[in-house]
């Protein structure tokens, strides 16, 4: 019992910043933008974040910084491939390159401080429940953060006006321009969103899941929330099943090489990859007709005036 | 003030949009001269000019799109200047795209919100969408996705989409050039019926016939400029056409004594399942088309047509070899080289892409479908001198008018790289030409020069399949037309016997009698 739930609150604390990277990411992308830096913005994030915290010794200051730091990083993205309508792809991965770089300066001060992880919520009587009590209510607040963010996102996409405005960016760029929306802002807004997530998946890191930084800590953690909006065929539902699939396996994994079953780790470590992509590909045959990805996807837009 | 003399019927009033002096610069180039327009209420008022003549410049200019470089416009008498569509839509000016401005993957419903302001609940739209609609008999399913919808569907989205806004003035580009002629027929009686109701339309179409019969007011541009405002009723389409084109259209015509010879191109009961999600089934179709014959394919876009000309070209392969023959040669599996070889050319719809690759120069162009067979490759290397003597030769017989000798396929105009991509085919000297929408979007000059090459190609021997959907088109050049619906191809009917009234049942997807009748007769 105690094993299952240490198992279920590790698989949450893997998952939230797939979740948080990836809910950006999509936002992103339904309005059209293919954003591929966000390990970039994420290590940037955990850098700024880890440097927040340990100057204030606020975890939540730590937090704003890696909002802002990965807000920022995606406005240089914006500019170029939005303002200057320079090739996504090419942008997006600069803009890795230039935040893996850019994090190891920042965060060069840093290496080796260690600073008191985030507090995990504590109600007494319900965090006390056993198997559940500490999964539902001893969380920390990224956790619960991560899950009202996916819904809210899953809220705006499909339930607002502005949400639905984003969506027809997304999909006809030259039909959203000729209706007179600002196609180009809307799109800055997403990329700033997607940058903004990105990065507190990145502080995330630092302030909660390990209590110290080191260079390139995000470990590829960027790109598999990339590859989870793709699998979950850009909608919000899928994403969270995605994400904790890979959470959850990635996790079981670890402990099954501890027990000693006779498959070889590299097998292991690739399962998480194969099993998320496997599941959300059967996820998405679903579907019937109709494109599933944004038509307008990575495309550059150069309004005429 | 009357800078603008009102004529007898709008006395006392003022016009309900002017435009004065209005003039669009993009660099050095005018794309609209100093243009006065008035138009009034309960007036439908045509707007003509060939491609680039600047029409849609001024609507864009007028829908609030682009800002004018000088000139006004003026609404109800008083100048204004509009910062956007949604400005333009909240004073009553409406529009209804030549590309529609709809999104694939969202609903009806979502589409029409997105063209309105949102100051109602979507549940209110909704329901005053289902109420417009069934006023003026444009039935909308709200809650499907757009592309699972006809294109006359999608057009209804977006004519109901600029009446739920109640426009005062309503702007029409090119509405009819995608509908049967029943579905342009029902156009008409919505659009007369918003007449009555006292709205203001700016009828955007090169249909001259159909502007006769419909307009009240015509206006006439080229090159950027007003060239005359009439009245289209006392006019003829040949004068019509003659102002627009701003000299005598070549007419074309047939070679007397055309010989129909051998069946160079045979498709015998070909079925092929769609490669994509929205494509369509073709179903048992079989022609045979003879040397020296023009075998015309009508049909509403999205009906099948892509589908046959991949199957017929190659790029999709048959598993039976004998549902196309080329030449008397089974080549249903083979590739497109191969049906090249077999003395074969194709001309697809969309030029840029697919008929060339943009950014490569027309030499390399030429080179591409004439590699296999027009002696351009010598040992496996390019004879450059070839492939520049090929595109010499398509740009004297067809004028192609171009900046310089060999330029990027981008850079030329719709008409002139049509002609080139034509010509291309031509000079090969085929025995079976495809081609499929020759004249969409090129100006009179050209399709003319086209429609002129294709038959003078069949006088000479080959056989010519063209797909169109401007009956006027299939009506000058087809021997015989045969009409595709839902993947299924019509028997064809001798050009003189196929009246619009025949097509367009056809390509509603009614059959023409009864069956056990048509049995009776053929018994």
């Amino acid at each position: 019992m105690e094993l299952v739930e240490a198992i279920i609150l590790s698989v949450l604390a893997a998952s939230t910043p797939l979740l948080i990277a990836a809910t950006g990411e999509l936002v992103t992308e339904r309005a059209g933008v293919l954003n591929l830096g966000v390990e970039g913005m994420m290590i940037v994030g955990a850098a700024c974040g880890f440097g927040g915290a340990w100057l204030t010794g606020s975890i939540l200051i730590g937090a704003l910084f890696g909002i802002i730091a990965g807000t920022l990083m995606s406005l240089v993205f914006a500019l170029m491939a939005l303002g200057l309508a320079v090739n996504q792809v090419a942008t997006g991965l600069a803009l890795t390159i230039l935040g893996v770089g850019l994090s190891g300066l920042i965060g060069a001060g840093f290496v080796g401080e260690r600073i008191t992880p985030a507090a995990h919520l504590n109600i007494p009587g319900l965090t006390d429940i056993p198997l559940v009590g500490r999964v539902l209510f001893g969380e920390d607040a990224f956790v619960y953060f991560s899950i009202a963010l996916i819904i809210g996102v899953w809220w705006f996409l499909y339930r607002t006006r502005a949400g639905l405005i984003l969506r027809a960016c997304g999909d006809n760029h030259v039909s959203a321009h000729a209706l007179g929306y600002p196609v180009l802002r809307i799109r800055t807004l997403a990329v700033m969103f997607g940058g903004a997530c990105a990065g507190l998946a990145g502080a995330y890191l630092p302030l909660a899941y390990t209590p110290f930084f080191i260079p390139g800590m995000t470990a590829g953690r960027g790109w598999i929330a990339l590859a989870l909006v793709v699998f979950a065929s850009w909608r919000p539902g899928r994403l969270v099943i995605g994400a904790y699939l890979f959470g959850a396996v990635t996790i079981l994994q670890l402990h099954a090489q501890g027990w000693g079953v006779g498959i070889p780790s590299q097998f292991m470590s690739a399962l998480p990859y194969l099993a998320t992509v496997i599941v959300l590909v059967l996820l998405s045959r679903a579907r019937t007709g109709g494109s599933t990805a944004p038509a307008a996807l990575g495309t550059v837009f150069v309004p005429d005036r | 003030m009357l800078d603008s003399t009102p004529n007898d019927l709008h006395s006392g009033e003022s016009p309900l949009l002017q435009t004065v002096g209005l003039t669009k610069r993009y660099g050095d180039f005018l794309a609209n001269d100093s243009i006065d327009i008035d138009i009034w209420p309960k007036e439908i008022h045509a707007l003509l000019g060939e491609n680039g003549a600047g029409k849609s410049t001024l609507v864009k200019a007028i829908y609030g799109l682009i800002q004018p470089s000088a000139g006004e416009l003026r609404w109800q008498g008083d100048r204004i200047v509009l910062s956007g569509p949604s400005e333009a839509r909240s004073r009553g000016i409406g529009m209804v795209f030549q590309h529609f401005s709809l999104f694939d993957n969202l609903t009806v419903a979502e589409n029409v919100a997105l063209g309105l302001d949102g100051k109602e609940s979507f549940k209110d739209m909704s329901a005053r969408l289902e109420q417009v609609s069934k006023t003026y008999g444009l039935p909308l399913d709200p809650k499907r996705e757009v592309w699972q919808l006809s294109v006359g569907e999608r057009q209804r989205i977006e004519i109901v989409r600029a009446l739920m806004q109640d426009p005062k003035f309503l702007i029409l580009d090119e509405p009819t050039a995608v509908l049967t002629p029943q579905e342009a027929d029902q156009l008409f009686i919505v659009l007369e019926r918003l007449k009555a109701e006292g709205r203001a339309i700016l009828y955007i179409s090169h249909k001259l016939e159909e502007v006769k019969r419909l307009c009240d007011t015509a206006t006439i541009l080229r090159g950027g400029k007003k060239i005359q405002t009439c009245n289209p009723r006392l006019e003829t389409a040949a004068s019509l056409a003659r102002m627009m084109v701003g000299g005598e259209i070549k007419q074309v015509k047939a070679a007397a004594g055309r010989q129909t010879t051998i069946p160079r191109l045979v498709v015998n009961d070909l079925s092929l399942a769609p490669d994509e999600a929205h494509g369509v089934r073709l179903e048992h179709i079989s022609f045979e088309l003879k040397g020296g014959e023009i075998l015309g394919i009508a049909g509403v876009a999205g009906n099948g047509q892509d589908e046959l000309f991949a199957a017929l070209s190659g790029e999709r392969l048959s598993k039976d070899p004998g549902t196309v023959v080329i030449e008397g040669i089974a080549a249903g599996h083979l590739s497109i080289t191969k049906r090249r070889k077999l003395g074969a050319a194709f001309v697809p719809e969309e030029r840029l892409g697919h008929g060339t690759a943009p950014r490569m120069k027309l030499s390399e162009n030429a080179l591409l479908t004439g590699h296999a067979a027009s002696g351009m490759v010598n040992h496996g290397f390019i004879d450059t001198a070839a492939t520049l003597k090929t595109v010499d030769k398509a740009t004297e017989t067809f004028d192609v008018r171009k900046a310089k000798r060999d330029p990027e396929a981008a850079s030329l105009s719709g008409g002139n790289l049509q002609k080139f991509i034509v010509g291309r085919e031509i000079l090969r000297n085929p025995a079976v030409l495809v081609v499929s929408q020759p004249t969409w979007g090129v100006d009179a000059g050209a399709a003319a020069v086209i429609r002129q090459a294709l038959l003078d190609l069949a006088t000479a021997g080959a056989a010519v399949l063209v797909t169109s959907q401007d009956l006027d088109e299939l009506a000058e050049i087809a021997d015989r037309i045969a009409v595709m619906f839902h993947g299924r191809l019509s028997e064809p009917l001798a050009t003189r016997d196929a009246t619009r009234e025949k097509l367009g049942l056809l390509m509603g997807g009614s059959s023409l009698e009864p069956k056990e009748a048509a049995h009776a007769v053929g018994a």
